[in-house]
């Protein structure tokens, strides 16, 4: 197959036809429905069964029911579903079950602007829900790597057995590109861990060395319990303080342990960058064309694109950092992502923000003007 | 095998309070069960919260115990992606008819083959006494102090009116009915829903002049009359009163059926 025009959020639903998607359940919502439509029209004839439910709340636990029985499965929402996904997305994490979530951001709060781009969700992504669970976020900036990132998601949610959020922009779910699917290449597929362990020897939330749980399918002999409320090796209810703390570390620690081999991002001209940027999705194209612009000028300055946004890839960019004496964080929002490049930032690095949010896109200029701000 | 063998035993005792009748549902969902002789690795057990949604971790299936109301959503996930499963949501009032209300009418709407057992204590046990939407009006609660003001659901008539196929009351205290509704509702094809009246004399019966599980027990059977006479009673007589009997026992076509015939050839 040649190249072909085609939409980010179609993109979206053949990477997770290509990862093996078996389930999705949705509730319509701009600016994301085209995935559902999509994934309704094709999951049959892939073996596998859509569902609409009656809300974002039943969507989630559809979902994850799917899950439990060994089934790759998804749904897809933009922020006020997000919102109600929150509570079945930490059961989720709490109960180790992988699945892909994507959330087309729109303008919010609230009801907000179903149309109109922004990127305010990074970090209800990794905070919207109670107490201490891990999340790995996945931020693309084009529609091939939609394609590409989808995939992985579910690959890191089967390998890490977590729930994966797929960050997507409004701008880049309705921008049509040219992409040569196939050209995309040999993508490896990874699905979840099996045991032989005989069922009476075998103890569901005892990990191994890697610190992740083999969960095996329900219906498949093994008989234990998964739930929300802290539980021992079997699933059992157990708010022992030893249990407890051994839960905690085990669903946080196994995302830690392994970040290494989670954090994707991108560098442009950052080798010798006096002032970087820090920028994720669609603002990350318009951040790439102000470092060319700047680098005409004689400027040094560089991109840093987490891909990866959580867990943060902190490390790359204190690496990324060494030469700076700036760093600029483009974003269209009140304020997010700066406050983990604060963290990450030695002291003598000055961060500065350019937020945007009346729901239009951060241009290149509009940055190239804060980078001169930054050096008078 | 016997009943015991769908019970987890070795995990006992159980969390619940002297007198607690959720035992007895329990209970006669394990003889049912060995009657039936369901199949462990065939069979899934969806629960929630609360008491009802705690006491499935004790029987013997894999066991999915969710968020607070969701059981009947992620039971759609499990019977949708595995038809060959049957699928068990065991609940409390609370959960299935209050925060998981919405679901609830949707599963009977869709006709999807899960059986529903809603346990009826007309009050939130596990968090210490407030009122559900079954709390009979007058009664006190935790957040009714002046007595509840609001009127009380009537499950079946819900059930049948959002589709479900089958529908039936019973209660702990007549426990060969209990049974037998158990069985006809886990033997028939669709959704089907069985209410059944349970005791907290803990929480209810103390704060109704009840707390003695026994007297909780005879509440039920003076409460509860059958479909026989029920008909010979005048609507006055029937005020308060909770019929027991099957409502709806009928078919049409069931959801994972339906999509099995539309995608008939389609897929691998």
């Amino acid at each position: 197959m040649s190249s072909q025009l085609i939409q980010g959020n179609e993109a979206c639903a053949w990477g997770a036809l290509k990862a093996g998607v078996k389930f999705c359940a949705g509730y319509p919502i701009t600016p994301s429905t085209d995935v559902v439509e999509l994934l309704a029209q094709e999951l049959p004839k892939a073996g596998g069964r859509f569902i609409q439910m009656e809300d974002e709340i039943a969507s989630m636990g559809a979902v994850l029911g799917a899950s439990v029985m060994g089934e790759k499965a998804m749904t897809v929402t933009s922020g006020p579903g997000f919102d109600l996904m929150q509570e079945n997305i930490a059961f989720g994490a709490m109960a180790q079950l992988p699945c892909v979530v994507v959330n087309v951001q729109r303008s919010g709060p609230s009801t907000g602007g179903a149309t109109l781009p922004a990127q305010g969700d990074l970090l209800q992504a990794k905070y919207g829900t109670s107490g201490d669970s891990p999340r790995i976020v996945l931020y693309p900036n084009s529609v091939e790597e939609i394609y590409r990132m989808t995939i992985q998601a579910f690959n890191y949610a089967e390998q890490y057995m977590t729930p994966v959020i797929l960050l997507m922009d409004e701008i880049i779910g309705h921008m049509r590109e040219n992409v040569d699917l196939e050209g995309v290449g040999d993508v490896e597929i990874v699905s979840r861990r099996r045991t032989d362990v005989p069922p009476a020897e075998y103890r569901p939330y005892a990990a191994d060395e890697t610190g992740i749980p083999i969960l095996m399918p329900f219906g498949s002999g093994y008989r234990y319990v998964v739930q929300g409320m802290h539980h021992d090796v079997n699933g059992m209810p157990n708010t022992g303080a030893a249990n407890v703390d051994a839960t905690i570390r085990q669903i946080n620690g196994k995302i830690d342990r392994h970040k290494e081999r989670i954090w994707l991002w991108e560098e442009k001209e950052t080798e010798d960058a006096d002032i970087l940027l820090v920028a994720v999705g669609c603002v990350s194209r318009s951040a790439l064309e102000a470092v060319r612009q700047a680098r005409r000028q004689g400027l040094k300055v560089g991109l840093f694109r987490p891909i990866t946004v959580w867990p943060f890839p902190e490390e790359p960019l204190a690496r990324a950092l060494a030469h700076a004496r700036a760093v600029l964080v483009p974003e269209m929002n009140w304020g997010q992502l700066i406050h983990k490049v604060k963290e990450v930032k030695p002291d003598a690095v000055k961060a500065v923000g350019l937020n945007k949010y009346d729901g239009t896109l951060i241009m290149p200029e509009e940055i190239l003007k804060v980078i001169e701000e930054v050096r008078a | 095998m016997s009943w015991k063998d769908y019970i987890k035993e070795n995990m006992f005792p159980l969390f619940t309070c002297a007198g607690c009748t959720h035992g007895t549902v329990t209970n006669a969902f394990a003889r049912v069960a060995d009657e039936l002789k369901l199949d462990k690795d065939k069979t899934v057990i969806v629960c929630a919260i609360g008491c009802a949604g705690r006491i499935p971790t004790f029987l013997d299936f894999p066991v999915l115990r969710v968020t607070h109301g969701r059981a009947l959503a992620f039971a759609t996930g499990i019977k949708l992606s595995h038809p060959e499963m049957k699928v068990v949501a065991l609940m409390g009032d609370g959960d299935a008819l209050a925060i998981g209300g919405n679901h609830f009418i949707h599963a009977a709407r869709r006709n999807i083959d899960i059986t529903a057992i809603v346990s009826r204590n007309e009050i939130y046990g596990m968090t210490g006494g407030q009122y559900a939407p079954t709390t009979p009006p007058g009664a006190r609660a935790t957040t009714a102090p002046y007595g509840m003001l609001e009127p009380a659901f009537d499950t079946c008539k819900m059930a049948a009116g959002a589709g479900a196929t089958y529908v039936a009351r019973t209660d702990a205290y007549h426990v060969q009915h209990l049974q037998r509704t158990l069985k006809a509702a886990l033997e028939h094809k669709g959704f089907a829903v069985v209410e059944v009246l349970t005791s907290c004399p803990t929480q209810f019966g103390r704060r109704n002049k009840v707390a003695d599980p026994a007297k909780m027990l005879e509440r039920i059977k003076a409460l509860t009359v059958t479909q026989a006479q029920a008909e010979r009673m005048t609507p006055e007589e029937l005020e308060g009163k909770f019929v027991i009997g099957e409502f709806v026992n009928t078919s049409r076509p069931e959801l994972t059926e339906i999509y099995a015939r539309a995608f008939a050839g389609m897929g691998v």
